[in-house]
């Protein structure tokens, strides 16, 4: 099976890499699916959003991901983010009270996108 | 006699306890260059993946067209971002950032710019304000162990500042009524090893687009039909456009690291210092303490001798 070297790094410090046979990623145009042999391509991805990786040993890693960029280069795909956080590194309870104390104000509006996300990786609804 | 020794001996104890606490702070500082070299460590793979995407961004769109990447044509407002340490107790290190931005400071108003103070760490604030100079914005608190948020914090409010005097004529604020500056300069520390760390100025906006090998490589490969061409979502120049501020947040959280581990170099090399003058002392002074020690009893002794053979030779008068 056709795969592709997949790196997940975050500004402080890299968060996950690996194989994996395809990615499921949030850019600010869609949602996109990236399997071995894509196009090369630079996105976007949304303030607070998902990536989902598929490994080559069929795990699926999923991750909370704020403020990133996703490159595609051949067989390599990189994600970029300001901040990132594995599915399993992720505290629910602290995310659905994050959600519950912004509420409805808008200035907590990236708090509220940071909280939705985080509970959307670990499969949550929020 | 006896008063001076006690003296002595008070100084001593006292040299000890100083002792005690910089040889504490030393290996306190010895321990998180480690951990603060780590995370310059831990930082280097998303800087290298962004310059890659700018890089490929910039040969794959052509044309560069974005306000941080063109040079004003009569630069008159210049940002200066001061990285100093928010703590004392590190030798040189802030006195040698601080000149190092001063030099910086007259280069500049030689070149006809005036200059907007942004600080952070305590030591730059005080260090201005002393001297009643205007500080545009500062920022405090973080300096030993700085986050991206940090960085971004100060990188979003000079690139706001940065765009901001995108249409400012002569000193004239323009048509947004906001004066903004025109290049922005950062002067932080550079660890060089454990035992020295250069100040150093750079300039981050407008950025020098340069071009590498690696680029001319990838030059050669387009003319051959190997480049590859890249879909973009969004388009290019709104990618372009947010891609450049990250970037810019990026070279100043290097640069905040690079800052945090230079300071606990500082730290440790004074503490080291002060460590090894107060032993000294304490020989010395330790030394002069057994003199006088020995000097009383020398004293005694003949005070004693002299006593008897006062009393002895009363005694043979008789």
């Amino acid at each position: 099976m056709a795969e592709m070297s997949v790196e997940l790094v975050a500004v402080e410090r890299p968060v996950w890499s690996g194989h994996a046979t395809s990615l499921f990623a949030e850019t600010t145009v869609g949602e996109l699916g990236i399997l071995p042999g894509h196009t090369p391509l630079l996105g976007e991805l949304v303030e607070g959003g998902i990536v989902k990786i598929t490994t080559t040993d069929n795990e699926v890693v999923t991750a909370a991901v704020f403020g990133g960029f996703l490159s595609v280069t051949g067989d390599r795909v990189s994600v970029l983010a300001e901040a990132a956080e594995l599915a399993d590194e992720i505290d629910v309870q602290a995310a659905r009270d994050a959600l519950t104390r912004s509420g409805d104000d808008p200035d907590a509006a990236s708090a509220r996108a940071r909280a939705t996300a985080r509970l959307k990786a670990t499969g949550e609804n929020g | 006699m006896a008063a001076q020794l006690r003296l002595l001996r008070r100084r001593i104890r006292s040299v000890q306890s100083t002792k005690k606490i910089t040889k504490a702070m030393e290996l306190i500082a010895t321990s998180r260059i480690a951990k603060a070299q780590a995370r310059v460590e831990a930082s280097r793979p998303y800087s290298r993946e962004i310059t890659k995407v700018l890089s490929a961004l910039a040969s794959a769109a052509g044309t560069l067209d974005h306000p941080l990447l063109v040079e004003r044509e009569n630069p008159t407002r210049a940002a200066m971002l001061v990285v100093t340490s928010d703590r004392g107790l590190c030798g040189g290190y802030n006195a040698n950032l601080l000149r190092a931005a001063e030099e910086l400071h007259a280069l500049l108003r030689d070149e006809g710019k005036s200059v907007q103070l942004y600080c952070i760490g305590r030591k730059a604030v005080g260090y201005y304000r002393f001297r009643q100079r205007e500080i545009e914005q500062s920022w405090t608190g973080f300096s030993e162990q700085p986050s991206y948020h940090d960085a971004a914090a100060a990188g979003d409010a000079l690139v706001q500042a940065f765009l901001a005097g995108t249409d400012d004529d002569n000193g004239d604020p323009g048509p947004d009524g906001v004066p903004g500056v025109d290049e922005l300069h950062i002067v932080y520390t550079e660890f060089r090893s454990m035992m020295t760390q250069t100040p150093q100025a750079r300039r981050i906006a407008p950025l020098v687009v340069e071009y590498t090998e690696e680029d001319e490589e990838r030059e050669s490969q387009r003319s051959e039909g190997l480049a590859p061409l890249y879909e973009f979502e969004p388009e290019a120049e709104e990618l372009l456009a947010h891609l450049l501020p990250k970037y810019i947040n990026t070279r100043i959280y290097a640069a905040l690291l690079e800052a945090a581990a230079s300071e606990q170099a500082a730290r440790r090399q004074a503490m080291k210092a002060a460590t090894d003058n107060a032993t000294e002392l304490i020989e010395d002074l330790t030394r002069e303490a057994n003199q006088a020690r020995q000097g009383q009893i020398t004293q005694e002794i003949s005070e004693i001798v002299g006593g008897a053979e006062a009393l002895a030779a009363a005694g043979s008068d008789n």
